[in-house]
């Protein structure tokens, strides 16, 4: 029931109670990661590595030169689709954990949709832009579909979108092995690479693919739809009380929908970037754990799209650490695998915080306006 | 010839379910005692790749099968565990825990088993059931281990007490309404939280039997979401333990049908048969969804049914 609130407190005019929850909602979650990073030094001590040289490298490797917060911001940009796949569903309290197959499905979409644009030599800026169309609408219709079978056939929508993300991958391997397979592709089953002059290029001055762009202004974009329109109230509301919001006359529905209907799309963008910039075409490297990592990020963002970005780029860096890590303390490349899995634990644990520390609890009575 | 393509068949895919069909059970009995008690864990995929790793790890180090085996149920108890005690916490969501804990069991993982990918650990023995035949693809098919067994006779006592000890009444009870069972006098975090643990006891069991007996060596791609699908395994077997057993024999033979029927030269839709429960268990939860029927089975403080 923690999602649901998360997404509906009241506002208030009073800015000495509105900065004690600002305030709050900021310094549990970097508590926790305080936390964290505490208990992984003692798993560090334990085994016999140095802490301070692990996280130093992971400073290092995360932004120490220009080409590791290249690697770091790569590493950010599907974290941060794949997190607002899980934020805007939790907003209108749904668990959604199938981004993964949105992001797959996605991707092997908008790859299988370019094999004969690119064979009858479309220009790249149009099949880029269908590939990105189809990746979002597949992917909206993927989540979109565990919404509906929540709203309309009460159907619990955390365990139909786990089960979808696996159908999902079912049905990109079925395809990459099959029919859309690249006889070239040997070892690795693929589907027909896109070609060199298809792939998406840097964003201007730099050298990281424009799905970082794509995530930066969506984050925006959908923290204004769901904080300061009227659909995003009524989001919200839903979230916080889906028998009121009924009782209402909210289109509860369509907003359940269209709340899914965007976290699909989201992933499925995440899937196009990583076929059209990274991989080049679709295979069993798609199912990298994107979307698992993203509910991560969406919890630590607290739900809220602005936040996410900063939180993606942070897991970003860590992951881009995870070789530096390897290479200079011989430590296994899933070091950062337990690191990431602390935090995911003790922020979790860090939410029964919320509300029982006296200091961010204003007075009653007086501070009511 | 016809005939003897579909015996092969046939035989490959019970071999198949024998074979696959005991990780599912350990999990899908796992899950089924936590979720009688009104909570869910998602992280049994955790406790799978984790006890896979202490069970060959130990094995390996000690030169006892059986000991990796216990081991393995011992690191899947400090899994369920953890998720049973933060569970307890209030605001705190299950369903995300579990993912978390799923993330931190295959993160320790994949970290202390990097040392044993290379070594070979002493497996479990398979009893042979088959020799009497006198075929042998039969004989072989039915190479047994006696994790299998284990599975079957835990899932017979399970029904048993829950339908007739005290213990089994209490779990149920606190699976159904916290309410009554807090007026009873039982405290319902106690009883999920052991619950939980020894849920997670019996998936560390099943992680076991993949690095101990069958795929039987360890790896990072050991369980392709074996752990997961259990949440599935259990929604499918209605929370009935013995259906747990039938469900865990269904999914393996669903997933035998795609290597079987390679075997005979066919190749078209492995994936498919591999997604075949997930498919299954999503229209059984379409069909069963608001049917009254599937109501009485569920229990009533369980989140995944509200």
């Amino acid at each position: 029931m923690t999602i649901a609130n998360a997404g509906f407190e009241p506002r208030t005019r009073n800015p000495n109670v509105r900065t004690l929850k600002l305030a709050e909602t900021v310094v549990i979650p970097v508590g926790a990661l305080v936390a964290s990073a505490l208990l992984f030094s003692l798993f560090l001590l334990v085994i016999g590595q140095s802490p301070i040289d692990f996280f130093a490298l992971v400073w290092v490797g995360g932004f120490g030169s220009a080409f590791s917060i290249q690697n770091t911001l790569q590493r950010a940009a599907p974290l941060m689709l794949t997190g607002l796949a899980f934020a805007v569903p939790a907003r209108i309290g749904l668990t959604i954990i199938g981004g993964e197959g949105a992001l797959v499905l996605g991707g092997f979409a908008a790859a299988a949709i370019a094999i004969p644009l690119v064979s009858s030599a479309v220009a790249p800026g149009i099949t880029l832009a269908i590939m990105a169309i189809t990746a979002m609408l597949v992917g909206g219709c993927w989540i979109g579909l565990a919404g509906w079978l929540k709203h309309y056939r009460g159907v619990n929508e955390t365990i139909s979108s786990l089960l979808l993300s696996y159908i999902a991958i079912a049905i990109m391997n079925f395809f990459v092995e099959g029919a859309l397979r690249d006889p070239a592709s040997a070892n690795k089953p693929s589907t027909m690479p896109i070609g060199d002059a298809y792939r998406i290029g840097p964003m201007p001055f730099s050298d990281v693919h424009w799905g970082l762009g794509a995530g930066v202004v969506l984050a925006v974009a959908l923290y204004i739809l769901m904080s300061r329109t009227t659909f995003g109230f009524a989001a919200r509301m839903t979230g916080g009380n889906p028998r009121a919001a009924l009782a209402q006359g909210l289109p509860v529905g369509f907003l359940v929908i269209t709340c899914c209907a965007i976290a699909g799309a989201c992933a499925g963008l995440a899937g196009f970037f990583e076929v059209a910039a990274i991989h080049g075409q679709a295979n069993a490297s798609l199912v990298a754990g994107y979307g698992f990592t993203g509910i991560l990020v969406a919890f630590l963002a607290r739900h809220n799209p602005l936040a996410v970005v900063p939180v993606a780029i942070l897991f970003g860096a860590i992951a881009a650490a995870g070789g530096l890590v390897q290479r200079r303390m011989g430590m296994p490349d899933a070091t950062v695998l337990v690191l990431q899995g602390i935090i995911f634990v003790v922020l979790l644990t860090s939410e029964t915080l919320y509300g029982r520390i006296k200091f961010f609890q204003p007075g009653t009575g007086a501070d009511r306006t | 010839m016809m005939d003897s393509a579909v015996i092969t068949v046939l035989i490959a895919m019970l071999g198949g379910a024998i074979r696959v069909s005991t990780p599912f059970m350990f999990v899908g009995l796992g899950e089924c005692l936590t979720e009688k008690s009104g909570r869910i864990n998602l992280g049994l995929e955790g406790n799978l790749v984790l006890g896979a790793m202490t069970a060959y790890a130990v094995s390996y180090l000690s030169g006892n099968a059986w000991l990796g085996v216990l081991a393995a149920g011992g690191s899947g108890l400090f899994l369920g565990a953890l998720h049973g005690y933060i569970c307890k916490l209030p605001k705190v969501n299950d369903i995300a825990v579990g993912i978390a804990i799923m993330s931190f069991g295959t993160g320790l993982a994949f970290f202390f088993g990097k040392p044993f990918i290379q070594p070979t650990a002493p497996r479990l023995d398979a009893i042979a059931l088959g020799d009497w035949t006198g075929n042998a693809a039969l004989a072989q098919a039915l190479q047994v281990n006696p994790l299998f067994f284990v599975g079957i006779v835990l899932a017979i006592v399970m029904r048993w007490a829950f339908a007739n000890t005290r213990w089994g009444l209490i779990v149920r009870m606190t699976g159904d309404s916290a309410a009554s069972a807090r007026a009873m006098g039982v405290s319902v975090d106690w009883v999920r939280f052991l619950a939980t643990a020894a849920g997670g006891f019996l998936a560390g069991i099943g992680g076991a039997f993949l690095s101990l007996y069958y795929p039987g060596s360890w790896n990072q791609g050991l369980s392709s979401g074996q752990g997961l699908m259990a949440v599935a395994l259990v929604i499918f077997a209605r929370w009935d333990p013995i259906r747990c057993i039938w469900a865990a024999l269904l999914f393996g033979a669903a997933g035998a049908i795609g290597p079987s029927l390679q075997s005979i030269g066919i190749s078209q839709g492995y994936y498919f048969f591999n997604a075949a429960p997930y498919i299954l268990t999503l229209f059984i939860m379409i069909a069963s969804a608001r049917s009254k029927g599937a109501a009485r089975e569920v229990p009533g403080e369980l989140s995944i049914t509200k």
